[in-house]
């Protein structure tokens, strides 16, 4: 006797199982069950197990009858003329969706020839075995399953045509790749995901050798010729919202060329680009401090004893800046309400971003590298031909990587470019190496791909044949503009003195504890402590009782608020951080005595 | 020549002076003595540590990096009666820490001759091996009409262990005050005395039975017999070293525990130093790493050099430190500042990381020298 469970849950009990899930499923077929509900038998545990919750994970597979599979060149003809559409096919029992309990019971074959009497199902597409992005991988079957995912996870972040409507979009962290081109090695999935309408890359002609050492370690050499003629380049776009905030007491926020007795007003000139409403205009090129839109909000804290003020209650500067090392241009600005009603603004910044050394660069199969070297095309390697490669990647990326797939695009996109077609690259289905490599034997080129080429500084001859052949490059969007930062000296934190941190805040880059093991190791003393007087104060010291005095700059006079005037006061020096400290601990009830001594 | 080497009496110490010595072929005049005493000298004081060099960070780290690459596998013997050791960080760990209880406690028995030669040696190891009654009962009956306990025993194993029927007459009777044991042939008949005859009694008397010690030594509860070169020893699982020290057939010399404490309580601090750093060096040696011993020299000097055993935690060396600061700066600071602040402790500011903190000149290294004036 088997147990029948529905969605876990017990319902009854049959004799043959195995009847009851083949009647259950020709049911299903014929569309008199739901296509969505899942039958299945655990054979360990002798249950039937019947499912129709919502979130389990189904895929589409074609059914297989008698050795063959259901789908037919008929069905597919009549797809093509639109006589049927694909949920006819499940309606009719052609294609039907499995979850991961009747997949158990299944048995699938990846392609039509293998079908055998014991096969259940037909997988539709053998690429089906992998995600959509992976799938846009070209000749993905040569490679090692970690460089797919290496591949596919570059190309998520790889510059492109986004969204047509960009122009008119506000959306954070934009970048857009100038002319982007569709591959010319190509799979399936490009044209079902319609890619020539959002591509994301360019074709270029990459050369596989060393050049000069500077393309070690995946780094790669690219021609200043190519980037000079538009390779690569791509704009970035960044809004700056401003908007006006309302307060207790129907104060406001407004949106105006700040007075000059606002507090924490900047100077004339950072506010220059602002016309008479507060808000920057369009295609002004601004950079680091200047004023994009021009705020000012009311006094922070109102309280009662204010209004008795005789003068008037500043307002403070808010304005919008541009941030630390940023520049570009204006690209569009817009003036609309938020949700609360309140005046809103919008700008958008544009900046063209030309590549540069250390912008990062992939070809779809994880082969990503950073540029180590612009070289003048004069100095480029070229071929008898004379074509020069627009990029030169290091041999040595390949063999630990066993990127098979990289070589092969390399020809195939070869082949494409000579022959004027697209090659179809899909990932266990693509076109065959061997015809390829013929193909381009025909077109009067070397069948490995390789060619003859010259030192462009020399011109002379390489002794090796050069593996050249047209990819399909990324440019992905970590480019060292958003990322360059230096410091010497710059903005301190409030509370402990010491330098900020992080990029944003213009911040230094802490010479952590460990790091501090290593100076004491070697017994730099005095190294270590020039390192650590990023927050070093002088602070009076009164001698009676050992706490921090109180030097009046004023006066020009120290006294001690616990000793008074009559104790002798001694300045030290020390870091602020330790200072703060002996203040915490004042505030536990712990008195901090310093004893001072003579040094000498 | 004993003339010539009595100056280097301070200079050198009386290992480098035997070793002189016992090198120096006779007949040699004292001229030449002098020369190789001092090229000897020269040596010795080249590879001296020099004076400000930070000994303990450069330990510290010459133990730290090679500890990030440890794996955290546990090393185990092949063979029948699988034994598993902890191996790699966690017991260096552990050695650090100065564990009381470490995870898995066992020693290495040498033998004297002729048992090393593997006289006996499956009988010794099985002697050694603390067994309990259990062992050796396949059925336990209650007879509640009689008021009578029999234990069926397994004679066979009992004649092996050569445990003779009046031992275990003997342990059993000291259960319980009132009780009797007696043994016919393979059964064990315990009966309670007097006329007050308690049922609960002997529920009580049936479930000591089992856990009553009859053999071995206490805390052993594996051997291993094994050959070690051309020797045979054996590893025992558990440890009572003091017990195994006294049995006449053990070498005493070269017998080891891995438990530093039980070391350090039966041989004493030094011998206890040694197996720290020898147990460390082990453990470093089968990960393949490779450490300057006197590292592990030094650090084994600093946890045992206040004459117990005293770990690298917050408890141990470091609450031992004499600056508040130095205290504060490791673990639980409200705890040790209050403290201070209670008994008006003072800090001298004598040690690194004090000086750290205040960001004054570190006294080591090129901080060390101050200069005087008049």
């Amino acid at each position: 006797m088997t147990e029948v469970l529905h969605n876990g849950k017990f319902i009854g009990t049959v004799h043959d199982p195995k009847e009851v899930i083949t009647q259950f499923k020709e049911e299903r077929r014929k569309g008199k069950i739901s296509s969505e509900i899942n039958i299945s038998y655990n054979e360990k545990s002798d249950d039937l197990l019947i499912e129709s919750t919502k979130g389990r994970v189904t895929r589409p597979l074609i059914v297989v009858k008698d050795s063959k599979p259901l789908l037919t060149q008929k069905h597919i003809e009549q797809l093509e003329k639109g006589e049927i559409t694909y949920s006819d096919l499940i309606l009719q029992g052609v294609i039907e969706y499995v979850d991961a309990g009747e997949e158990e019971n299944a048995l699938v074959s990846f392609k039509e020839e293998e079908i055998t009497d014991k096969h259940t199902h037909l997988e539709l597409l053998p690429l089906a075995m992998v995600g959509l992005a992976t799938s846009l991988v070209p000749f993905g079957n040569f490679n090692a399953s970690t460089r797919l995912n290496a591949g596919s996870k570059n190309q998520k972040q790889a510059l492109g045509f986004y969204a047509a409507n960009y122009l008119v979009r506000m959306d954070m962290d934009v970048n857009l790749l100038h002319s982007p081109q569709i591959p010319i090695v190509t799979s399936v999935t490009h044209t079902i995901s319609d890619y020539e309408k959002h591509p994301a890359g360019q074709n270029i002609i990459v050369a596989v050798m060393s050049f000069d050492g500077y393309n070690m370690e995946d780094a790669i050499v690219i021609n200043q010729g190519s980037i000079q003629r538009g390779l690569a380049r791509s704009t970035y776009y960044r809004p700056e919202i401003a908007a006006e905030l309302r307060y207790q007491g129907g104060l406001i926020d407004e949106i105006s060329i700040p007075d000059k007795e606002v507090r924490g007003y900047r100077s004339e000139q950072d506010y220059r680009y602002l016309e008479e409403d507060g808000i920057i205009f369009p295609e002004a090129q601004v950079t680091e401090g200047d004023v994009i839109i021009g705020k000012s909000s009311p006094p922070r804290f109102l309280s009662s004893l204010d209004e008795y003020n005789l003068t008037q209650s500043q307002r403070r500067e808010s304005s919008t800046a541009m941030k630390h090392g940023e520049r570009g241009t204006i690209d569009f600005v817009m003036i609309t309400e938020n949700e609360e009603g309140n005046k809103l603004v919008q700008v958008r910044l544009r900046d063209q971003r030309i590549p540069e050394i250390g912008d990062k660069f992939t070809s779809r199969h994880g082969q990503k590298g950073v540029v180590g070297l612009i070289v003048p095309q004069n100095d480029m390697p070229f071929s008898a031909n004379g074509i020069t490669p627009d990029l030169l990647f290091n041999p040595h990326g390949i063999p630990s990587r066993m990127t098979i797939s990289h070589l092969v695009e390399l020809v195939g996109g070869k082949v494409g470019a000579l022959s004027g077609r697209y090659i179809d690259g899909t990932t266990f289905t693509s076109e065959n190496e061997v015809d390829l490599r013929k193909e381009l034997q025909s077109r009067g080129f070397r069948d490995d791909g390789t060619e003859t080429m010259y030192n462009g500084r020399t011109g002379e001859m390489f002794s090796a044949k050069i593996f050249v052949g047209n990819m399909y490059y990324l440019k992905l969007k970590h480019m060292v503009a958003n990322k360059l930062h230096s410091r010497a000296r710059g903005p301190i934190q409030l509370l402990t003195r010491q330098p900020t941190e992080g990029r944003a805040k213009e911040g230094g880059l802490r010479l952590g504890e460990m790091e501090k093991d290593t100076f004491v190791a070697h017994g730099a003393s005095l190294l270590l402590k020039d390192r650590f007087d990023s927050d070093k104060t002088v602070v009076p010291v009164c001698e009676e009782c050992g706490l921090i005095a109180i030097h009046d700059e004023f006066k020009n006079r120290s006294y001690c608020s616990v000793c008074g005037d009559n104790t002798v006061i001694t300045n030290i020096e020390l870091s602020y951080a330790f200072k703060l400290m002996l203040d915490e601990l004042k505030t536990l009830g712990i008195y901090p005595k310093l004893t001072l001594e003579d040094r000498y | 020549m004993e003339s010539t080497l009595k100056n280097y009496k301070d200079k050198l110490p009386i290992k480098l002076l035997d070793e002189i010595r016992e090198n120096t072929p006779k007949g040699v005049s004292s001229s030449r003595v002098k020369k190789i005493a001092d090229a000897v000298l020269e040596e010795f004081s080249s590879s001296q540590v020099e004076p400000g060099e930070s000994v303990g960070i450069v330990s510290a780290e010459s133990l730290g990096e090679p500890g990030t690459q440890m794996t955290l596998n546990t090393f185990h013997f092949a063979g029948v009666a699988e034994m598993n050791v902890t191996m790699g960080l966690p017991r260096i760990i552990e050695i650090l820490d100065g564990r009381k209880k470490i995870a898995t406690p066992m020693m290495e028995i040498y033998l004297k001759s002729p048992y090393n030669k593997g006289k006996d040696i499956k009988k010794i190891a099985e002697s050694i091996k603390e067994s309990e009654l259990k062992e050796f009962i396949i059925e336990v009956d209650i007879n509640i009409a009689e008021i009578n306990i029999d234990v069926k025993l397994n004679t066979a194993k009992l004649k092996e262990a050569g445990i003779k029927d009046q031992e275990i007459i003997k342990v059993v009777e000291k259960l319980s005050k009132n009780c009797t044991a007696k043994i016919n042939d393979s059964s064990l008949l315990i009966k309670l005395k007097g006329k007050d005859q308690n049922i609960n009694e002997l529920y009580k008397i049936k479930e000591k039975i089992k856990s009553i010690y009859i053999s071995g030594i206490k805390g052993v509860s594996q051997v291993l017999p094994v050959r070690r070169e051309d020797e045979f020893i054996i590893i025992t699982a558990g440890t009572n070293l003091k017990d195994i020290l006294e049995l006449e057939f053990v070498d005493d010399k070269k017998t080891v525990s891995n438990d530093i404490y039980e070391i350090e309580s039966v041989l004493g601090i030094e011998a206890a130093r040694q197996a720290m750093i020898n147990e460390i060096f082990k453990v470093i040696e089968t990960q393949g790493l490779n450490i300057d011993i006197r590292h592990i020299m030094l650090v084994s000097d600093v946890i045992c050099n206040l004459g117990k055993i005293k770990g690298i935690t917050r408890y141990g060396i470091v609450s031992e430190k004499p600056s508040v600061l130095a205290r504060a700066s490791f673990e639980t600071p409200i705890r040790h500042l209050i403290n201070a602040s209670m008994i008006g402790e003072v800090d001298e500011l004598n040690s690194v990381i004090e000086n750290v903190m205040l960001n004054q000149p570190i006294p080591v290294g090129t901080g060390i020298m101050k200069l005087y004036s008049k």
